[in-house]
């Protein structure tokens, strides 16, 4: 992955308005994180190939860099976003904390992203 | 102890390195001079949180990533027959445990093993570890006493000395050592950084030279 790029992804978000696309959305503080300190409180979710469509989205901020877009009922919202990819036709975006890790991952494809052994090269 | 085919090692775990922070040493010493190893993984790990360090990978690769290093870790291991199961990482816990508990069973009847290892339920910290406990547990429950393998359970959740004591089985692994650090960095992505750990971390330290089980009541 490389630095967020605002044009890039920007640019990505406009293309794909109003058409269904597939999500994966997480925030993780790692499976260990309350193991490591009893007192942490370790919170996070995952959503994978949710369908949605937007009717506009803002990628936005100094860095770590924020998304909101637009539902036609609701608003799907991510913060602590730090690098972005393509995957061919995926917009891979993340936030990893200063140590590398991830910590969120906010991703676009127009097809369900893969899912078990089989699917996995 | 000469090799033997009938004597087979069944290891049962949900993440790709799971098996050799636990039981690389096990594995090895079993595979070059007891008998063949089976090793049923049942996800990819794919929703890690190590990206590698520096990070080398997403989360959309990251199961490629790993699944092409549980292969090589394997192989550094000689475990001669890896089954990887396609479950999600995280998601284990939702699954129906009578289903899993089935499966896991129909390896057991498939492969004939001496002993199988898995986590301790209770005592395993992760929740797809605890399923696959469960789950292990409830498999070897349903398998006649006269029939049943030895249940070696690994436990590390932080009260497990306070509670369990020691181990009912230390096995000494100093001997495998090397191996088993090949087998730990083998698991890049999650492993960078190994000998910074090792050098900082007294338990990590540990299980490079003492593989502890305890014994679960059946």
């Amino acid at each position: 992955m490389q630095a967020l790029d605002l044009t890039a992804v920007q640019d990505y978000i406009d293309k794909h308005a109003n058409t269904p696309l597939y999500v994966h959305v997480e925030t993780t503080n790692g499976a260990y994180a309350t193991h490591q300190d009893p007192t942490f409180h370790s919170a996070g979710m995952f959503f994978r190939n949710a369908e949605i469509t937007y009717e506009r989205g803002l990628i936005t901020g100094n860095g770590p860099y924020r998304i909101g877009l637009k539902l036609a009922h609701g608003w799907l919202y991510g913060e602590g976003l730090t690098d972005y990819e393509f995957a061919g036709d995926q917009l891979l975006i993340a936030g990893h904390d200063i140590e590398g890790r991830l910590a969120i991952a906010f991703e676009l494809s127009p097809t369900p992203f893969a899912q078990g052994a089989e699917e996995v090269e | 102890m000469a090799y033997n085919e009938q004597d087979h090692l069944l290891v049962i775990f949900p993440h790709p390195d799971d098996e050799a922070f636990s039981s690389a040493g096990t594995i090895i010493e079993h595979a070059e001079n007891r008998g063949p190893v089976t090793y049923a993984c049942l996800t990819l790990g794919e929703m890690g949180r190590n990206m590698g360090r520096p990070v080398f990978t997403n989360r959309e690769q990251l199961a490629t990533i790993r699944k092409r290093e549980l292969i090589a870790a394997s192989e550094k291991m000689k475990i001669s027959d890896l089954q990887m199961w396609g479950l999600r990482d995280k998601t284990v816990e939702f699954e129906d445990e009578a289903m899993l508990a089935e499966r896991i069973g129909q390896l057991i009847t498939k492969t004939q093993p001496t002993r199988v290892i898995s986590f301790y339920p209770g005592y395993a910290v992760h929740p797809d570890h605890e399923a696959t406990a469960r789950a292990v547990v409830r498999a070897l429950r349903a398998i006649d006493e006269s029939q049943r393998p030895e249940f070696l359970a690994v436990a590390f959740a932080n009260n497990t000395r306070d509670e369990l004591g020691e181990g009912t089985f230390i096995h000494d692994v100093s001997a495998y050592t090397d191996q088993k650090i090949e087998a730990l960095q083998a698991h890049a992505s999650q492993t960078g950084g190994l000998m910074k750990v090792i050098s900082e971390d007294s338990n990590i330290r540990d299980l490079l030279v003492k593989e502890r089980y305890y014994h679960y009541p059946l």
